[in-house]
């Protein structure tokens, strides 16, 4: 096999390879670039359309929020005639695996429309269920200023899932947030009803 | 040795997951469902058939000293690419696999081949290594998720047949460990009696 080691060809070598290699690397991401923002963003819309009612039509561009010394990223949708509809808040809670990021959805009365999972590393087959309607649907329609946002164990008016208490605790925490978060919004000069 | 060989010896005689035990990380990890499994298995076939060329092209010049390291460089070239391209055009499955892509870096198959195969023989050779032993290990993978989704989540292929949960712990590490030994128990009882 191959060739005596000398540092020189040792060095030369590597060198075009790691060339070579960046060289193909910068060509395939800038042809990639385009496509993978747009599925990203396609994938971000989609989201917003789940969690709102289905008279939104168009999603504005995402606007941040301060509340309580951290940023919240929004979106704000609106019907045909430029009504607001619902806004769309990402929070990230803190589950058993690492964040939870999820995407809550109010309508203008601030209940909660829908969430949706956007991404999460529960234990599978337990806290993953998080994803799966027959946890997730019960905040349908969830009204904070009628319900309690909190699992059953702790007083509150959520179905947790079996044997994953940390996992509810902290999707059910995340709405809670995004609820103080709304208001914060619906406070702001920005009104809702422009 | 024959060029078929080259495929079939993959399959039984040398799999990579039941005989040379190799590639370990991502066969306990990834094969929670069939098609978790199966993907990863593909992913991983579609590097190492590239990085199996490309290696037995460039062997002969390469110093024998830094031959890990450029061998690693150009396998950790290809799972970049295939990031990319999945994240564009297959962003549902690239979900699924995305933090086990990375992983087939340091599978132990995919440098294995080339330290053991690649950089001894021809091209062809070693593209059909490569085919070989990555449908070995996309089988593996394959039935290990299988076993893993039928006992663990009642279902196979995503369809389920038992209504609510199965033994969970099989869906978890543990059930990894487990299922895969019994898969080895149950391949050397085959594999053995075919010999005799």
């Amino acid at each position: 096999m191959a060739v005596q080691s000398t540092f020189k060809n040792m060095s030369l070598c590597l060198l075009v390879i790691c060339l070579v290699c960046s060289g193909l690397l910068a060509g395939v991401y800038a042809l990639t670039k385009e496509p993978i923002d747009a599925a990203a963003k396609a994938k971000n819309e989609a989201a917003i359309m789940e969690v709102l009612p289905e008279t939104a039509v168009t999603v504005e561009e995402e606007r941040t929020v301060e509340f309580e010394g951290a940023s919240y990223t929004y979106n704000l949708a609106y019907d045909e005639v430029g009504n607001t509809v619902g806004c769309a808040i990402n929070v990230a809670p803190v589950g058993f695996g690492g964040p939870i990021a999820i995407k809550v959805g109010f309508d203008v009365n601030g209940v909660i429309w829908n969430t949706k999972v956007l991404s999460q590393a529960e234990t599978p087959g337990l806290g993953a269920k998080c994803v799966e309607p027959s946890f997730s649907s019960q905040f349908k329609g969830f009204d904070p200023a009628a319900k309690k946002l909190a699992v059953k164990k702790d007083g509150g008016d959520v179905d947790a899932i079996t044997a994953s208490t940390i996992t509810s605790r902290a999707y059910t925490d995340g709405l809670a947030l995004a609820v103080k978060v709304f208001q914060a919004i619906a406070q702001t000069p920005m009104p809702l009803n422009e | 040795m024959g060029k078929l060989q080259h495929i079939t010896k993959g399959l039984v005689k040398e799999n990579p997951t039941f005989v040379l035990l190799l590639g370990m990380c991502p066969t306990l990890a990834t094969t929670t469902s069939a098609i978790n499994g199966m993907s990863m298995g593909l992913a991983t076939m579609f590097v190492l058939i590239l990085s199996n060329i490309v290696i037995s092209a460039i062997a002969a010049y390469i110093p024998d000293k830094v031959r890990i390291p450029a061998y690693i460089v150009v396998i950790a070239t290809f799972v970049t690419l295939l990031q990319f391209v999945m994240q564009a055009y297959v962003p549902d499955v690239y979900e699924t696999l995305g933090l086990f892509i990375p992983l087939i870096v340091v599978n132990c198959i995919v440098l294995g081949r080339a330290e053991a195969f690649a950089n001894k023989n021809s091209v062809v050779d070693s593209a059909l290594d490569g085919i070989g032993i990555g449908l070995g290990f996309t089988m593996s993978l394959t039935l290990l998720g299988l076993v893993r989704e039928i006992l663990g989540s009642g279902s196979a292929f995503g369809f389920k047949f038992i209504e609510g949960d199965g033994i969970l712990a099989f869906v978890l590490a543990p059930g990894a460990f487990l299922a895969l030994g019994y898969l080895i128990v149950i391949f050397k009882k085959l594999t053995s009696k075919k010999a005799e």
